[in-house]
């Protein structure tokens, strides 16, 4: 039996026509690209093609993108190297509590070494509010950080508007878009953010690559050191072929971008209708309206989590019960603590599903019925 | 096509691409998922883990993967600097490593610490008396490398961690990059605490590497988040890379088991061909690295040479790739002494397993032909 991929969010399979393009560059442009013969020459050119793919997804220049290892990496850069930078301005950051570990763990890290850190709480909508926002900023405040979509509930957050709050402050703006990229339309300009992360892995291009935007004029700092690569912001020999392999899926996700929304937003509609027409029991997490296509948080009452999990991947279902960089815990997730509380049994008894390439239609009715027989055994 | 900048970067193993496809098609879960995807993912990433930690003979938890030798090197060195500050603030390092550990000194010096940046001799070996007499009660730290990426000299990093082993205050970092698969290092009882190795210098690819922290060794992460790789390592894990690396840990042991004999043969008629061409300057002292010969041709510019040569297919390099694009002039040939119209005519020849002897002689014949095109053109 074949298991039914329900994860996306965590990490997606590779496409095809990405490993193609990445077969050749291993075999035959294998040159490092700071070196000044053809090999290296040839490999250079490669890293600017996919730098410029990677800016115009972006409406960004190419000069201001940075390849990193991933997703934690960039975040790590944006945060650890503005607040370090800019240590003279104010010693004052804020980000939310819904972030993703790789933000949340470095924020903390950042408050043990002396900066103030103030964590947005979030709402029951799943959201941050602008208005917290509003409140929080002073002028110490150096640097703000809020994820564009969370990894968890799907929850689009007001990104634009606390751009728009934040031009005429010294603050710059991050936002990690690993769960946006390929979903939601990202213009920098418009979103007016000045640092923003995308990893690879999960836009069904390879692991162990991601970029992160830096606007014009932000002073940074790098996190490692050594070669001049990526303009001194990123040393190390460049991974050119995981380079150009996410540049693959960035045009491949580029090119069918509403088609494959559509289709995603209709396993998901025929997932929750599935659930309806069995008389399941459940509730979405977070505002319905602001959900991403492709990725729905759902409570189920009576059960627990943990029960769930075996239970679907017994039956061929591969979900999560949040984000799946807690390194295979299964603590209650802190996104839904911080929306309900955390005596809330929501916090113990929800499913991440999230909808992606490795699906058909056929799959989603299928999981949706065995997800439903399977909760109202264990609900009863 | 002759390929001389095995130093640079190498070609990939051709097993090395399959083991990557594999996984790549096969193994897409996050390892730190609990479903199926994810469990098969954890376990193929437990297997080469065990595997590259056998490889190298050490423990299985010992091995953190990383995103190459400038990640390991940099979390090994911010990594003890940070988390053991309270003990001492002083390192020890020395002229000739890598861009990534000096660089890394630097950006610590800047936070307060002292560094000792070491000399090395008149034949680019740092001097052990000089390591043991830097050693002070603030010492917290000393990273040196086991070969130059320059020079291909080999440092005494066995007679160093044998000494700092009696002093467990002290850790001992080796960047292992341009050694490991050419010159055996035992990590067992030899002191080394931490020892950096990058795939694509070992036909594995790019954006791999490990870093061996010896166990009981604290390190402060240099990226935060899911505290993958026992809360050392951050980021969801590069298994398809991972799992590459470990085939290019094995392939290249296996190689260097048979083969090394023959890399020195190589590296005796490249250093033989050009000692007989009367304009080259041979910096490399004998007996050390068999993959790397630098030379000078003093009062041609090394970027002239790399083109005329690059036009006839054949690829060496000026100096290490990741200085590229700083000065002719060569750090680590000028910390040796050369004088300044050697440092700044430096050529590395950087050799793998898999170059011949019928390169060597077409190789030392066409550098000789195209010196003396230059010198004409040159007048």
């Amino acid at each position: 039996m074949d298991a039914i991929y329900l994860d996306h969010a965590a990490t997606s399979p590779v496409h095809p026509d990405v490993i193609e393009a990445m077969l050749p560059v291993m075999k035959q442009t294998f040159g490092n690209p700071s070196s000044i013969h053809q090999y290296g020459r040839k490999a250079r050119q490669l890293l600017d093609q996919a730098r410029s793919v990677a800016a115009s997804s972006i409406h960004a220049n190419e000069k201001n993108i940075i390849f990193t290892s991933g997703g934690t990496e960039a975040d790590n850069i944006a945060l650890l190297g503005t607040a370090w930078a800019n240590k003279s301005k104010g010693n004052h950051i804020i980000t939310t509590v819904i972030e993703h570990h790789a933000t949340l763990r470095t924020a903390e890290s950042l408050e043990k070494q002396g900066f103030e850190v103030t964590y947005l709480p979030v709402q029951q909508s799943g959201q941050v509010s602008v208005k917290d926002l509003r409140d929080a900023l002073t002028d110490q405040t150096i640097l703000v950080s809020v994820m564009m979509v969370n990894n968890e509930t799907g929850v689009k957050q007001p990104i634009q508007e606390i751009g728009e709050l934040l031009i005429d402050h010294q603050a710059y703006f991050h936002t990690d878009a690993v769960q946006a990229y390929g979903i939601c339309d990202l213009d920098v300009n418009v979103l007016n953010v000045d640092l923003l992360t995308v990893s690879s892995h999960k836009v069904n291009g390879p692991k162990g690559v991601g970029f992160l935007y830096i606007r014009d004029g932000v002073q940074i700092n790098t996190i490692q050191f050594g070669g001049e690569q990526e303009r001194k912001r990123r040393p190390g020999t460049e991974n050119v072929a995981n380079i150009v392999g996410f540049k693959k899926a960035i045009e491949l996700i580029a090119g069918e971008k509403d088609q494959r929304l559509r289709k995603y937003q209709s396993y998901k509609q025929t997932f929750l209708e599935t659930l309806k027409e069995l008389n399941l029991d459940f509730a979405i997490n977070g505002e319905e309206e602001q959900l991403v296509p492709t990725i729905v948080n759902i409570s189920f009452p009576g059960t627990n989590v943990e029960s769930l999990l075996m239970n679907f991947d017994l039956a061929g279902i591969a979900v999560s019960s949040g984000s799946a960089c807690t390194a295979g815990s299964i603590e209650p997730s802190h996104v839904l603590s911080e929306m309900f509380g955390s005596e809330d049994e929501r916090t113990v008894n929800s499913i991440r599903f999230s909808f992606g390439l490795a699906n058909n239609e056929k799959q989603i009715i299928e999981a949706a019925t065995k997800v439903g027989a399977i909760v109202n055994r264990l609900a009863s | 096509m002759i390929y001389f900048d095995n130093s640079a970067t190498t070609k990939p193993f051709p097993e090395v691409l399959e083991s990557f496809l594999k996984v790549s098609q096969q193994f897409y879960g996050n390892p730190s998922s609990i479903h199926r995807f994810g469990i098969d993912a954890e376990n193929l990433l437990r297997k080469a883990q065990n595997q590259a930690s056998e490889l190298f003979g050490v423990e299985q938890e010992e091995i953190v993967f990383t995103s190459g030798g400038t990640e390991g090197n940099n979390m090994a060195i911010k990594g003890i600097a940070l988390a053991h500050q309270n003990k001492g603030r002083h390192i020890i390092t020395t002229e000739i490593e890598h861009p990534s550990v000096i660089e890394a000194c630097k950006s610590l010096e800047t936070l307060g610490f002292t560094v000792t940046y070491l000399p090395v001799d008149s034949n680019g070996i740092v001097k052990f008396a000089d390591v043991k007499q830097a050693i002070t009660k603030e010492t917290i730290l000393v990273s040196i490398m086991h070969v130059n990426n320059e020079l291909g000299t080999i440092q005494p990093v066995e007679a160093i961690g044998k000494m700092l082993k009696e002093m467990p205050r002290i850790y001992f970092h080796v960047d292992h990059v341009q050694g490991y698969g050419k010159i055996p290092l035992d990590m067992n009882g030899t002191g080394i605490d931490l020892c950096t190795v990058s795939g694509h210098k070992i036909h594995g690819l790019k954006g791999t590497g490990l870093l061996y922290v010896k166990k009981g060794t604290k390190l402060f992460p240099l990226l935060h988040g899911g505290n993958q790789q026992s809360n050392l390592r951050s980021g969801t894990e590069n298994l398809a890379g991972i799992v590459s690396l470990v085939k290019a840990m094995r392939l290249i042991t296996e190689k260097s088991k048979t083969h090394s004999e023959y890399l020195k043969e190589l590296n005796q008629q490249l250093r033989a061909e050009l000692l007989a061409i009367s304009f080259i300057k041979i910096n490399t002292i004998e007996d050390q690295a068999p993959h790397i010969l630098n030379i000078s041709i003093p009062g041609y510019k090394p970027e002239v040479i790399i083109h005329a040569l690059g036009e006839r297919d054949i690829f060496i390099s000026t100096k290490s790739a990741c200085s590229s694009k700083k000065t002719d002039e060569s750090a680590v040939l000028k910390a040796v002494g050369f004088s300044h119209d050697r440092t700044i005519s430096a050529l590395r020849i950087s050799l793998s397993y898999y170059n011949t002897k019928e390169e060597i002689e077409l190789f030392s014949r066409s550098l000789q032909r195209v010196v003396q095109q230059l010198s004409k053109v040159m007048g």
